[in-house]
């Protein structure tokens, strides 16, 4: 009886079927084909806006436009080398402090870490990624800056002061902690979540063989890490590199806090600067004109720039996955 | 490969036998002190940042912060009760864009296009899209809608946020749905269903938690997000008309703009609001991490 009902059940329900789902199944098929056109369509309208509206001032300065270092807005002059060179500095300082950082706490929870820390650790790392770029802002600019004012500016200006290189590079004029390497330095606390968490999947991933024969033999940690581990992950550490790369190119609100939002050139590291990130926050919602399309050619630049980072990252990473 | 490895390792390691020699005993305790001490600070620094919130945040947290508007130039008192229900709204209204359009493309990558090259291109466009600088797409928003409509509205703040959650969304609807074996596909492709049936009432349901996890996430990411709305909602010290036209007060632009104000009262309110978004945050995060754990337990 029940197998009976069954069937007539079952055969029911194919009716049913057959005679609703071909639409039904078609259009799943094309909202889910749309849907990843959409996503398509936003790099593309990224891309075309950023040209669109960068290319008055393109054309109005020419190739001088990158590599000039005005910006004023009363003459009507404007040139992204300040704002360039800012965001090239900054995400570089961060990456010279964050990268080592992020290596040694991939590391750790690889090889050093007791299994039940683990878990609770890499959250701990994984949440400095959630915290808002706001909060790191604040956290810069009302209790970092004054201690790394006091602390590393003032004495380290009056060590290098008078000095050839250093006394350039590392003085104060004024030492307030506001500047490039402040912004350097939040930036590299924001990109070490990014980059110890990438290290430590593609640690995970070397087989724990190639490992273990390497202790076999007597090898200490650190010969593992430096002759077995480093030599396999390879290219997709500098994958991973890059990615915290992008981020720190494009991080916006915690550098707008930090950087001191100076137009001028400096060749001081303690000094006020900008990057292009940091000066399109700062005066987009008060630009009109060419200023405006000054500002979209700034974000013209960045687009290209960290679209390159992060292509070259993406392969870097995804070229190890699959071999 | 493998035996180059062999050969570095045997290189660096010539037999000495008995006791180690100093120089390697010293290297590996530097490289295990050295790494622990950076996993202590960055563990450090988030406990640092999460103490200054509750020290600074908490004196400013009373009702009045959950009940009155945000207060003018030089006004006393005051609250931030339309920034956090238009930080609500913003949000909300972020991830009901981004969710069908995120779970629906990644649905599309993980089961039609799978390998096909406009997959493969997907995939890199999204990678690109997430970590793609937020203040770029505040500026395509603004130039998307904000000009054509003739002024700053919460329906593009919304889209800004849904721009920042979608690839998000995307990536985590696929990896989730990868990892649902075939067999289960299969066996509801033999009984008759077509894909879209075996997609929906098998792959999601398999996936559901991870699914879930990705929408959660993808919240966490914009509810803290202030570049994307600097450009887009804007914010102002009022309740936002119902149709969110004409600027919408948020959480974010409110901490950004009263931070750096002059005055007291409106640093306070950007410490309690800068106390209750990473709380939030952090709580959506942990929340999400919670799931997909008690999913993988099961």
């Amino acid at each position: 009886m029940a197998v009976v009902s069954d069937k007539v059940n079952v055969s029911n329900m194919q009716a049913v079927r057959r005679r609703t789902f071909p639409a039904f199944d078609q259009g799943f098929r094309w909202a889910s084909y749309g849907s990843a056109l959409i996503v398509l369509s936003v790099l593309a309208g990224i891309i075309g806006t950023m040209v669109y509206g960068g290319w008055p001032a393109f054309r109005e300065f020419g190739f001088g436009f990158i590599t000039s270092s005005a910006w004023n807005v009363g003459k009507d002059e404007y040139g992204a080398w300040v704002a360039v060179s800012g965001t090239v500095t900054s995400a570089l300082i961060a990456l010279v402090i964050g990268v080592p950082i992020s290596i040694g706490i991939a590391i750790f929870l690889t090889q050093l870490c007791p299994p039940w820390l683990r878990r609770p650790v890499s959250t701990v790392i994984e949440l400095l990624a959630a915290v808002p770029s706001i909060i790191y802002g604040m956290w810069g600019l009302f209790v970092f800056a004054p201690l790394f004012a006091k602390y590393v500016q003032v004495p380290l200006t009056s060590i290098v002061e008078g000095m050839p290189i250093l006394g350039t590079i590392l003085y104060a004029r004024v030492p307030s902690g506001v500047g490039m390497m402040t912004a350097g330095i939040i930036l590299a606390i924001m990109i070490i979540p990014f980059i110890a968490s990438i290290t430590r999947d593609i640690l995970d991933q070397i087989p724990t063989v190639l490992r273990e024969s390497a202790y076999g033999i007597g090898c200490t940690t650190w010969e593992v890490v430096r002759y077995v581990l480093l030599p396999q992950a390879g290219v997709s550490i500098i994958g991973a590199v890059m990615l915290g790369l992008g981020r720190a190119l494009g991080e916006t609100m915690a550098v707008t806090f930090v950087i001191g939002n100076a137009n001028r050139l400096s060749l001081s590291l303690f000094d006020p600067s900008s990057t292009i990130a940091s000066r399109i926050a700062n005066e987009f919602n008060e630009a009109s004109g060419m200023q405006m399309n000054a500002l979209l050619a700034l974000g013209c630049i960045l687009f290209v720039v960290t679209f390159i980072v992060l292509a070259l990252a993406r392969l870097l990473i995804s070229r190890v996955k699959t071999h | 490969m493998d035996t180059a490895v062999y050969n570095h390792a045997g290189a660096a390691t010539p037999p000495s036998w008995g006791r180690v020699r100093r120089s390697r005993y010293f290297a590996d305790r530097a490289l295990k002190i050295i790494s622990t001490l950076f996993t202590v600070l960055g563990a450090f620094v988030l406990g640092w940042i999460l103490l200054m919130l509750l020290v600074e945040g908490i004196g400013g947290l009373s009702p009045a912060v959950f009940t009155e508007t945000t207060p003018g130039p030089g006004t006393e008192g005051g609250g931030i009760a339309n920034a956090i229900v238009g930080s609500l709204i913003l949000t909300l209204l972020g991830i009901l864009v981004a969710t069908p359009i995120g779970v629906l493309a990644g649905t599309y990558l993980a089961e039609y296009g799978k390998t096909s090259k406009l997959a493969a291109v997907i995939r890199f466009v999204n990678d690109i899209l997430l970590a793609a600088p937020s203040i770029l797409i505040g500026l395509f928003v603004y130039m998307l809608m904000v000009e054509p409509m003739g002024g700053y509205s919460g329906w593009a703040g919304g889209i800004a946020l849904a721009i920042i959650a979608v690839p998000v969304i995307v990536r985590s609807t696929e990896d989730m749905l990868r990892l649902v074996p075939g067999s289960l596909r299969e066996a509801g492709a033999a009984l008759g269903a077509p894909m879209s049936t075996v997609i929906v009432k098998i792959s999601w349901k398999a996936a559901r938690a991870g699914m879930v996890t990705g929408v959660i996430l993808a919240t966490a990411r914009i509810a803290g997000e202030t570049a994307p709305l600097l450009f887009t909602a804007l914010n102002n010290n009022f309740w936002f008309s119902p149709n969110l036209m004409g600027g919408v007060s948020n959480l974010p632009v409110t901490i950004y703009q009263f931070a750096l104000a002059p005055y007291q009262n409106w640093r306070e309110l950007a410490w309690a609001g800068a106390l209750i978004i990473t709380l939030s945050i952090l709580a959506l995060s942990i929340v999400a991490r919670l799931l997909l754990k008690k999913d993988q337990v099961r």
